[in-house]
């Protein structure tokens, strides 16, 4: 998953948080596609330098049971996502579209599979 | 476990009623068995308990790596060594998979790296006894992964989804380390005198440190209730030790090991084994800093991070001279 934006952890256990310190390693995010022609799928993140050590690094972290047969790797800090706080707004409308699903529609039996 | 003594807010679980709306919201959607994704607003509290439970899980990934390495290259055949390099190899993955859910946190892993080596958060009390002989690898696989995937399995539903998904990578692999132990030892208990010895050797340092990784009886603990109402902890240090001696039990007596405990019997009543509690002043001496090995394996990781600092700067710095070089060619 993507990281949520750095928040103060209690300064007595652990040093604060703060933007991306130097000499860190960015963050990528590993999708692989399977062997059975599905899409690729978020699987985890990783640190590595650039994007060819990250597809290096994935491959030993992600895929070291046949899980793969492709990587993607993409810095997190590429990704935009949608917001927990917009889901209402984002989701409730399908909720009162039934006539989208198959089942909505009610088949004869005479009329058979369809 | 690989998280013990994990102490949160320590102020008492609140009921739904002295909550205010946010995090009872929070707490229903949690008692609904929905999960709490990383953006998601969470209380302060959830999120640094979580922060010590991962990264002290990770940590333990990482550091349990050193006992085991130590035999990669005394292993007895090259097929136990291939064997060992891959479990060995996991054991880093596990420790990758949780860093990264921990840094959804807030926090990043070099900071968590920097908070291990200046000890200021824990590994599991279990890595830091010595592992002298060969059978070790087996006793270790076979005890020291059996309690972890106790505690493993059911954190598979723990309520924060990046944890959860976490556990669940490992516990599909984690079922090949124990048994590979199990298959060490059942070699050894089926070899010469000398090996089934050594077996039982194994079996007599490994047992009581095996009980000790799920922690002290937590039944009246406050941070314990706490984590339990959050679904960070699923069960208590009592009903998974109780279910590991049970599932443990069968399994030493088809090795013919013998559990040192004199006291162990079957209770018809509850239904499970009596056993002895391990030395609890021995267990809080280890987490102190005083175990056999506590200081070798704190110092080999310093050094392992210490001595890489090159290997990490060079290739930035190389990864950083290459995006300029492209960016100049475009």
């Amino acid at each position: 998953m993507s990281s949520p934006s750095p928040s103060a952890y209690d300064e007595n256990e652990t040093p604060k948080a703060g933007p991306k310190r130097t000499g860190e390693w960015p963050l990528f995010e590993v999708f692989i596609r399977g062997q059975h022609g599905l899409s690729h799928r978020h699987v985890g993140s990783l640190h590595a330098p650039d994007a060819a050590m990250a597809i290096k690094n994935a491959r030993d972290v992600y895929t070291r049971r046949n899980e793969g047969v492709s990587i993607w790797v993409v810095e997190a800090e590429a990704i935009h996502a949608s917001a927990p706080g917009d889901k209402e707004a984002l989701y409730d409308p399908a909720n009162d579209k039934v006539y989208r699903h198959p089942t909505f529609f009610d088949v004869p039996d005479e009329v058979g599979h369809m | 476990m690989y998280a013990q003594m994990i102490k949160s807010t320590g102020k008492g679980v609140k009921s739904l009623d002295e909550m205010d709306p946010q995090e009872r919201a929070f707490q229903e959607r949690i008692d609904a068995g929905g999960k709490i994704e990383p953006k998601d607003w969470m209380p302060e509290g959830y999120r640094k308990n979580l922060i010590r439970q991962i990264g002290q899980h990770a940590h333990s990934e990482i550091v349990g790596q050193l006992p085991e390495g130590n035999w990669i290259t005394r292993a007895p055949t090259l097929e136990r060594k291939a064997i060992l390099l891959a479990k060995v190899q996991d054991e880093a993955g596990h420790g990758l998979y949780l860093y990264c859910a921990a840094e959804t946190l807030g926090i990043t892993r070099d900071e968590m790296f920097e908070a291990l080596h200046e000890g200021r958060m824990k590994y599991s009390s279990i890595f830091n006894y010595p592992t002298l002989t060969w059978a070790d690898m087996g006793a270790v696989g076979w005890l020291v992964d059996g309690a972890a995937i106790m505690n493993q399995v059911p954190l598979q539903r723990t309520s924060y989804g990046p944890y959860a998904r976490a556990m669940v990578r490992i516990c599909k692999e984690e079922s090949f380390h124990q048994r590979q132990g199990f298959d060490i030892m059942m070699k050894m208990c089926n070899g010469t005198e000398a090996q089934k010895r050594m077996a039982q050797d194994a079996m007599n340092r490994f047992w009581y440190p095996s009980l000790m990784m799920f922690g002290p009886s937590d039944k009246d603990s406050v941070h314990s209730e706490q984590s339990m109402a959050w679904k960070i902890k699923m069960n208590t240090n009592d009903e998974l030790r109780q279910k590991f001696v049970d599932q443990t039990v069968p399994q030493a007596e088809y090795l013919g090991l013998t559990i040192p405990d004199d006291t162990i019997t079957w209770n018809e009543e509850k239904d499970g084994y009596d056993f002895a509690e391990p030395d609890w002043s021995e267990f809080f001496d280890v987490l102190k800093g005083n175990g056999p090995c506590n200081h070798d394996r704190l110092e080999t990781r310093k050094q392992a991070w210490d001595e890489g600092a090159w290997v990490r700067e060079g290739m930035l710095a190389h990864a950083s001279k290459r995006r300029a070089a492209k960016l100049a060619a475009e």
